[in-house]
């Protein structure tokens, strides 16, 4: 039996050691993502990001242990913790804020180090994802780094993105500035029960006001991408993002999220924003593979000798890095 | 290609709530490059078996200061065993007498280290599991 049919049958361990090797980025990994991914496309994917502290960890746990009494979902967390840019190695905490949910064999919870990635997000962050949905996860939540503004890879996975903050973190200018909130599909404010609430909820709340009716446009490789739903001017079709304040230390205002959440599952739905956000997701992807391709395909073209004597060049001032890449390129890649 | 990282799982089954050590620890696996799981403090053996299944750990770092290990470990290398994981090494940190060391190398720990051991030789004990 090969690895990934032990996977759709069920064998946790199989999905572990898959996940690891997805992650190494191994031949094997790469044979199984190819043999899973006709089974994936049925899970939601919903992404949980904001600054360091804003309770991400506690929020997941208390959203899957919602979804594991109340609507007997099978739930995947995957909870990315940064890499050390010196030493490669990483402490990967979220489990601690996690314990309520060992023991349930119907939650499956993976740390990732994001391993030099800059988004948020580990690079085999959509792999490991589509493998959990393969192995048919219902739900597959994804916990960022925290992220500090424009950490936003996170809104290219997932179907949909809770950012949360937490009182006393910024002021409206903060609000108004481009990036992570942006990106929100629900915002939330953790830690409701502290001071600040008000103002925090107040920022939010004006944010929202200037920037609605807005489409998502990513910007990526110079062109730029549209995920807006097609408007002609029904406003029914356009998504609000909706504020939930909640304690996720006490579970408080849970529910009320998760219904949000439904909420905005069912709206991609109908207004046909799920499609549009497979397919950018698939477009990412495959663009991110053609890069690594492309590059792999130039180190075994160009010797390293001849590269390193163009950088000394370039730092002897001699050439600059536009005309070393030409030179470097000149003739190859066809 | 990425290259293989070591993974490790830094636990703390029991009661004791003293998990300085397993801190210092992980921060230092941390800076030899490894990726550290850290799960906190008062774990039973069966959530640490089932955190050593999901993340796939080559390593299980138990640290222990109660006085329980004789209890504890057998607990968590059975569950480790039946979970299809015998491959996992382990090694113990914590107030371990002497006369208890055989024996828990019997049962198939890797490494003791009490009070004074210093990070360099784990993270050199470690590394040489690994490589053979």
């Amino acid at each position: 039996m090969t690895i990934s049919q032990s996977i759709l049958k069920g064998d946790r361990l199989a999905l572990a050691r898959l996940l690891t090797k997805v992650e190494n980025d191994s031949t094997e990994g790469r044979e199984a993502l190819i043999e899973l991914f006709p089974h994936t496309g049925g899970a939601h994917l919903i992404g949980v990001t904001g600054a360091p502290g804003t309770g991400k960890s506690s929020l997941v746990n208390q959203l899957a242990l919602h979804y594991r009494k109340d609507e007997n979902k099978r739930i995947a967390i995957v909870a990315v913790d940064p890499s050390s840019p010196f030493t490669g190695g990483a402490v990967l905490g979220d489990r601690v804020r996690m314990r309520d949910l060992s023991g349930d064999p119907n939650v499956f919870i993976r740390s990732m180090a994001s391993r030099g990635s800059l988004g948020g997000l580990a690079q085999a962050t959509a792999n490991v994802v589509q493998i959990f949905d393969a192995a048919g996860f219902d739900i597959v939540i994804v916990e960022t780094v925290g992220a500090g503004q424009s950490e936003v890879d996170i809104a290219r996975l997932a179907h949909t993105t809770l950012v949360v903050e937490a009182p006393g973190l910024g002021d409206d200018i903060q609000a108004i500035k481009a990036g992570i909130l942006e990106i929100a599909d629900i915002l939330v404010i953790n830690k409701a029960d502290r001071p600040g609430v008000e103002n925090a909820e107040k920022a939010l709340r004006s944010m929202l006001d200037l920037a609605h009716p807005a489409e998502r446009v990513f910007r990526h490789h110079g062109t730029y991408m549209s995920t807006s739903m097609p408007k002609p001017g029904a406003s029914s079709n356009v998504w609000i993002p909706p504020i939930q304040k909640t304690v996720s230390t006490e579970g408080r205002g849970i529910p009320e999220l998760t219904q949000s959440i439904a909420r905005h599952a069912e709206h991609l739905r109908l207004s046909g924003g799920w499609a549009i956000r497979e397919r950018t997701r698939l477009e990412v992807e495959i663009e991110a593979l053609i890069h690594e391709m492309l590059m792999n395909r130039f180190r075994e073209d160009v010797p390293a000798q001849r590269y390193e004597a163009m950088l000394e060049q370039v730092l002897q001032r001699n050439i600059s890095p536009w005309e070393a890449v030409r030179q470097l390129l000149n003739g190859r890649l066809q | 290609m990425t290259e293989k990282k070591i993974r490790v799982l830094v636990a703390k089954p029991g009661l004791d709530g003293h998990d300085r050590g397993a801190k210092v620890v992980a921060r230092a696996l941390r800076d030899a490059g490894m990726e550290v799981i850290y799960t906190g403090l008062r774990q039973t053996p069966e959530m640490i078996a089932e955190a050593a299944l999901q993340e796939d750990v080559d390593v299980v770092g138990l640290s222990i200061l109660s006085g329980a290990h004789m209890a504890l470990t057998p607990r968590v290398m059975d569950l480790l065993h039946a979970n299809g994981q015998s491959n996992v090494k382990v090694f113990i940190g914590g107030i371990i007498p002497d006369e208890d060391l055989q024996r828990l190398k019997e049962m198939g720990v890797t490494g003791v280290y009490g009070p004074g051991s210093s990070t360099e030789d784990i993270i050199r004990d470690i590394q040489s599991a690994m490589a053979g």
